[in-house]
């Protein structure tokens, strides 16, 4: 069980939520935990292939985990998981 | 009777540690701490070089804090010997310094002697008054101001970010500022492009900016650049700056302004905003990542909505744009810990804010390459952006 903490993009998938809390052994597990509890999620997060989309960025804690050990990296009860997609804001 | 100031002086002078001028000119070379100890008019007409600028009228309150390890040994200077040997009788014998030398015959002598002498750059009595409040902070002081005078920022938008910014960096004293942006102020710009007001509905941003900036100080230059950066022009614009703030509203410029920025060799502070988040940080080319190695493909549409889709809460870029301006001042004066190699995520509706690490990447398409390894023909020469922004996914 971790916590993972929503981009604005996503929350209106998983219910408005900014944190949610997963169950997983690693941050894939528990990334597609989420993606069962909301579907929503899925397809932004993941590829066809099942990779994590590339435009996507997911932390453990503060350390990118694709220099750690990609959806492999194990995850603890006191960790958070931080999805990132790029923000690029403006008025058009 | 009391002795008189010229005996006490005497006494003093036979107590203290006294120094000859040529013996100051090697320390210097050895790195000692050498101080001023004149008035202000006497230091802005010349004084030695490396030298720092204490004057006898707040020796106390302020020796400490630009000698705080009172073992080092200090060599203080006048303009003849007296100031100083008095001053050097107070660190000594009030304040506890343990290594304190007066120069003899002080700046005149040394002048006499034909030795180098470095006059400060004018800063008149109207800009010390300006900018009073810097001049007293030791991160920043004349020489921090003079670099903040002399510095030339580029601010990409006088937008949502790109108002605050420029309102706090021309406050500042940040001597040329920069700004690109071909729109005309909106009514619905002013809940939160707070550069701009009501009567200037209608008219261009980059005009409506230099008046903002023009009534705050009139010691800033302006330069408008009323245009869409793209691959044509971008290569004629970034180089005449030192800094780039990017609080631009779309991605394919992002990569434009990322990949010249890096061959350029050009600092971008960078800040993205949505709803009530925001994310900042600092690209320093080759000393930390670039754009392209946190974010090396752009997302889909529908994972980028727009502010004017979404709505975003006034005051967000009005933090986010203040903290770039606050990393901007950070670099120009080279204090503190810029956000190099960290990306800042505020989130305004919790009051937090979260930082997580952004590295270099090895394989990164544009950063893993030396700029130099770029021939002229590549640069300005960049892949079509709008396909490729548009075409992922």
């Amino acid at each position: 069980m971790a916590t993972i903490r929503i981009p604005p993009v996503l929350r209106p998938a998983v219910g408005g939520e900014r944190e949610i809390n997963a169950d997983g052994e690693n941050v894939g597990d528990i990334l597609r935990a989420m993606a069962v509890d909301h579907p929503g999620t899925e397809s932004q997060l993941f590829g066809a292939d099942g990779d994590l989309n590339r435009y996507v960025n997911v932390y453990l804690n503060d350390e990118d985990v694709r220099v750690l050990d990609g959806l492999d990296t194990a995850v603890g009860t006191a960790d958070t998981l931080v999805i990132l997609p790029a923000m690029a804001g403006g008025a058009r | 009777m009391s002795p008189s100031g010229a005996e006490v002086l005497r006494q003093i002078k036979d107590r203290i540690e006294e120094v000859d001028p040529a013996t100051v000119r090697e320390q210097l070379e050895s790195g000692a701490l050498v101080v001023d100890v004149r008035q202000d008019e006497e230091w802005a007409t010349g004084h030695i070089p490396g030298a720092r600028h204490v004057p006898k009228s707040h020796l106390e309150s302020r020796i400490e804090g630009v000698a705080p390890d009172k073992s080092q040994r200090v060599v203080l200077y006048c303009a003849s010997g007296q100031r100083s040997a008095w001053a050097a009788r107070t660190l000594i014998e009030d304040l506890g310094y343990e290594s304190v030398e007066s120069m003899t015959g002080g700046f005149t002598l040394w002048k006499d002697r034909g030795y180098q002498v470095e006059v400060p750059r004018f800063m008149s009595a109207e800009q010390r008054d300006r900018y009073s409040r810097h001049l007293l902070l030791n991160e920043v002081g004349i020489e921090g101001q003079q670099k903040l005078l002399d510095a030339k920022v580029l601010l990409l938008g006088a937008g949502g970010l790109g108002s605050p910014a420029a309102l706090y960096l021309a406050a500042a004293g940040v001597g040329t500022i920069g700004i690109v942006d071909d729109d005309t102020v909106d009514l619905s710009n002013l809940q939160r492009q707070v550069i701009h007001n009501s009567e200037r509905v209608g008219v261009a941003k980059v005009d409506s900016a230099e008046a903002t900036i023009n009534a705050l100080n009139p010691d800033v230059k302006v330069e408008k650049h009323k245009l869409r950066l793209g691959p044509d022009n971008i290569m004629d614009i970034l180089p005449n700056y030192d800094i780039v703030v990017d609080g631009l509203d779309n991605f394919p410029t992002r990569y434009l302004v990322n990949d010249a920025s890096v061959r350029l060799r050009i600092p971008v502070v960078s800040a993205a905003i949505l709803g009530f988040d925001g994310q900042l940080s600092v690209f320093k080319p080759y000393e930390g990542p670039c754009y392209r190695c946190l974010f090396p493909v752009p997302p889909p549409a529908e994972l980028a909505p727009s502010c004017g889709a979404n709505g975003v809460i006034g005051v967000l870029p009005g933090t986010m744009g203040l903290l770039q301006a606050t990393e901007v001042i950070k670099l120009i004066l080279d204090i503190g810990n810029p956000l190099i190699g960290r990306l800042l995520m505020y989130d305004a509706l919790a009051a937090t804010a979260t930082e997580v690490k952004v590295r270099r990447d090895p394989h990164c398409a544009i950063c893993s390459r030396d700029p130099d390894e770029i021939s002229d023909d590549e640069l300005g020469v960049f892949p079509d952006y709008e396909a490729f922004c548009a075409g992922v996914h």
